[in-house]
């Protein structure tokens, strides 16, 4: 106990001795605010507890997601050894349900790999460098926005062929003007700080300035956008699914269960309303986690 | 030698219909070593001169000689070895998410220096800090030590010249003396040459040998510190002033 | 009621913060009344001079907290009265101005529409009558033309204007009690002293209790009788604003002394040696 204490005290000074120390207490102070707050940190856990399946998806399967058995289809959850029953081609729907986190993180890693980072790029470049940068990367930014989200990406998918990959793009070439909305706000506001100017004032050049004093003040509350936004990802890549443009139908996307189960719906509830429920289950882990984050990461002073 | 000679400064902000001129036609010198000082009323100017010389404001005509460079409308990386700037709000000048190790190293790096390690413990020791101090955010630092930070900041390069743009409003009159007397010896210790905004006469009178005084962008007049304390202000404006601060300090 | 029982009352009064850290204190058990006298509360950032001045109406938020063996405006208690009763006591009785008017006017309402709005909240009046009584007020504290002031938006009028139509705002519903917090530190010199001295005037000549909340220590023994200097949640030191020059605590010395003063000029400035036993030290009470 006493090498605990010694530790958060190690943690919680306020004379930190090392640019480590100084980098580990902040996050820990971090911490500490995410863990006060109940329901981001019931987010957090349903997130790792996702993370863990899908990475253990195979020893917790209890049959092989792709074996068909049309003698047992669409079984009712717990008959026949089926937790959560079984789909039209006689498919256990819990082992589908925990390949399928893995595609629905899949796509959620590669989308917050490619939107946030070109919204990032596009915003605080339009944002610093002001004029007809501005303007021109603006532009660009408000066609995209103009058309309704689902429609564009299902015009990139046709454009591109359907499958993951291409989903994932479309999906990430309809998320970042957003982004690019957030960051080029943030840079207008930050632009005028005195703490830019200063910097300025020791001969740093537009790069540097914006790379290393204007992204690490973006990035908190893209951060928090791409958390609140993860559950409109999973929905929009769940819609392709849907309508047979995501993950093709082998597969076991969740999206495409739920769009396999429709035809079911009446007299086989399950093999719709299961999936829906961890699609569900996951955006609103991801809204709770992205609201605490907030808190966190908020840039204005946390001693009052 | 003059720091600064400054002839004909004019400084606008917008374009046609919108153009408003913040100085008009302000012309005068700093020697080396000396303390200037410009007092006026919000809106008078004052600090948009500072800012001119800073290089943070691109729209200015006339001609500006500081530290030996005549200057255009970009400033070299050399000119900012020998010129730096303070902020008025230690609140607003230091990046929130940066240490203030970070804060020094990356400015003594930008200007090439080598042992940052050494030379950071001797600049928090310079501005009264000291090492304890070094890997602490902004929001742990009271508005007092932050300036004592953008001090630092400012003088990490050694440049010869500090602009000072009120430097001590937004801080308590009894942490106020501590970063005048502050300014006051780090003057002497490195030969350094002061301009020094303030609407605060006290302030001004405190640390510099001359003063102008602005009114609507322009130069009023320029007085000797020992003149403005015998109260000897020629123009009318000035005594105004003067008899205003008077009052509101005794 | 007698006249000559305080407006305001506070006996031991205590703010505290909690927080991760452990409970903080911005105010640690001080006593003061006030009658219609001016009363100056001088202190650095940090010291809880402001807190104060919002503990008496109530104004602080949790996670923090209020406690005081008695806090009394005219006799009523604060502590025990319903929100709906301090929402009456707030700018009826008590009035309030804030440091920096750009933030205490309504950005999108015209001064007129504020200042009608603002008393109507508190008394049955017709809006002709509000006007009226709106546009006197503004007479009083000395602005030319109130007709045309009235009708233009807080960010069409100066600083020192601003500052002027707050304590117009404040002074409509004929307050017992101002609480002045840093009111002219946001302005320029010349028109501190201006808008100091119609504050002064109307607070005299209806007879009102002024608390007035600063860290200029000059500024308030020019403007106020009675002086109670904070530091660290308490009052270290009190007296009559025109015996300043007698004070005794080390503190207040410092805080005379700190100032540059362009009459006397020093080499260096005195600066203060903050001594832990100050923190220590009990209250003074600045009871009369």
């Amino acid at each position: 106990m006493t090498a605990d204490t010694g530790m958060r005290a190690w943690l919680l000074t306020e004379e930190p001795t090392s640019r480590r120390h100084a980098r580990l207490a902040a996050w820990y102070k971090g911490w500490l605010t995410l863990r006060s707050n109940t329901l981001a940190m019931l987010g957090l856990i349903v997130l790792a507890f996702l993370i863990l399946v899908a990475i253990f998806a195979p020893l917790l399967a209890t049959h092989d997601p792709f074996a068909q058995d049309l003698g047992q289809r669409l079984l009712a959850p717990g008959e026949g050894g089926h937790l959560f029953g079984t789909d039209n081609l006689g498919r256990d729907i819990y082992s589908r349900l925990l390949y399928g986190a893995r595609i629905s993180l899949y796509i959620v890693l590669l989308v917050v790999m490619v939107a946030p980072v070109v919204g990032l790029i596009v915003g605080t470049v339009a944002g610093y460098a002001g004029g007809w940068i501005d303007i021109v990367l603006m532009r660009v930014t408000d066609i995209f926005l103009a058309f309704p989200r689902l429609i564009l990406a299902l015009a990139f998918v046709a454009a591109l062929g359907a499958g993951i990959e291409n989903a994932v793009l479309a999906i990430s070439l309809t998320a970042w003007p957003p982004y690019a909305r957030i960051a080029r706000a943030e840079t207008l506001t930050i632009r005028h700080a005195d703490y830019i100017h200063a910097i300025r004032l020791q001969g740093a050049g537009p790069l540097r300035v914006v790379t290393r004093h204007i992204w690490p003040l973006c990035i908190s509350s893209l951060v928090i956008r791409v958390t609140l936004d993860m559950a409109g990802i999973i929905l929009t890549a769940a819609a392709l699914g849907f309508l047979g443009l995501g993950a093709q139908p082998p597969s076991p996307e969740w999206g495409a269960m739920i769009s396999d189960g429709r035809q079911y719906i009446l007299d086989s509830w399950w093999v719709a309303t299961i999936p829906g429920i961890a699609i569900f289950t996951i955006s609103l882990a991801f809204n709770l986690l992205g609201d605490g984050l907030r808190d966190v990461l908020d840039p204005k002073d946390d001693n009052s | 030698m003059n720091a600064i000679d400054i002839s004909n400064l004019d400084v606008w902000f917008g374009s046609g219909a919108d153009r408003a001129d913040a100085v008009r036609d302000v012309s005068f010198k700093v020697a080396d070593g000396e303390s200037f000082g410009l007092v006026g009323e919000s809106g008078s100017g004052k600090s948009t001169i500072l800012r001119a010389i800073a290089g943070l404001v691109p729209t200015w005509s006339g001609e500006m000689t500081v530290a030996g460079e005549t200057l255009g409308v970009r400033r070299s990386k050399a000119f900012y070895r020998k010129v730096q700037m303070v902020f008025q709000d230690p609140y607003a000048s230091l990046h929130p998410r940066q240490s203030v190790d970070r804060v020094l190293s990356e400015t003594m790096g930008l200007h090439g220096v080598t042992d940052i390690d050494k030379r950071i413990g001797r600049l928090l020791d310079d501005v009264g800090l000291g090492p304890g101090f070094r890997f602490r955010y902004p929001h742990q630092l009271s508005g007092g030590q932050r300036q004592r930070v953008a001090i630092a900041r400012g003088l990490a390069c050694e440049p010869s010249i500090l602009l000072l743009d009120e430097p001590t409003s937004a801080l308590d009159v009894s942490v106020q003396g501590e970063i005048l007397n502050l300014l006051t010896d780090l003057r002497q210790e490195h030969k350094l040459t002061y301009v020094m905004v303030s609407h605060d006469l006290g302030v001004v009178g405190h640390l510099c040998e001359r003063i102008g005084v602005m009114k609507e962008g322009r130069f009023v007049e320029v007085l000797a510190v020992d003149e403005m304390r015998r109260l000897e202000a020629r123009e009318p404006y000035t005594r105004h002033l003067l008899e205003s601060s008077i009052n509101s300090i005794r | 009621m007698t006249n000559d029982a305080p407006l305001l009352n506070v006996e031991n009064l205590w703010v505290r913060f909690s927080s991760r850290t452990g409970v903080s204190e911005a105010v640690r058990g001080i006593s003061f009344t006030l009658g219609r006298e001016r009363l100056g509360i001088v202190g650095e950032s940090g010291s809880g001079k402001s807190m104060t001045g919002r503990a008496v109406l109530r104004l602080i938020r949790p996670p923090g907290m209020i406690e005081a063996d008695r806090l009394e405006i005219h006799g009523e208690d604060v502590l025990g009265a319903s929100e709906k009763r301090m929402r009456r006591l707030r700018g009826g009785r008590v009035s309030m101005i804030m440091q920096d008017p750009k933030f205490s006017l309504n950005p999108v309402m015209t001064v007129g529409q504020q200042l009608v709005e603002a008393l109507r909240a508190h008394e049955r009046v017709s809006k002709r009558d509000a006007r009226k009584r709106a546009l006197a007020t503004l007479d009083e504290v000395a602005i030319r033309d109130p007709e045309r002031v009235l009708n233009l938006y807080p960010h069409e009028v100066s600083g020192g204007m601003g500052q002027r139509i707050m304590i117009a705002m404040m002074l409509l519903p004929n307050p017992e009690i101002l609480i002045a917090d840093e009111p002219t530190s946001a302005l320029d010199v010349s028109v501190q002293l201006q808008v100091l001295d119609i504050m002064d005037k109307l607070v005299r000549d209806r007879g009102m209790g002024l608390m007035f909340i600063s860290h200029d220590l000059n500024l308030v023994a020019k403007f106020c009788d009675r002086i109670a200097i904070m530091y660290a949640g308490r009052i270290v030191e009190t007296c009559k604003a025109s015996e300043l020059r007698n004070a005794r605590h080390p503190y207040t010395l410092g805080l005379l002394n700190s100032v540059p003063d362009l009459e006397h000029p020093r080499e260096r400035l005195e600066v203060l040696k903050r001594d832990p036993a100050w923190r220590e030290a009990p209250s003074v009470s600045a009871r009369q």
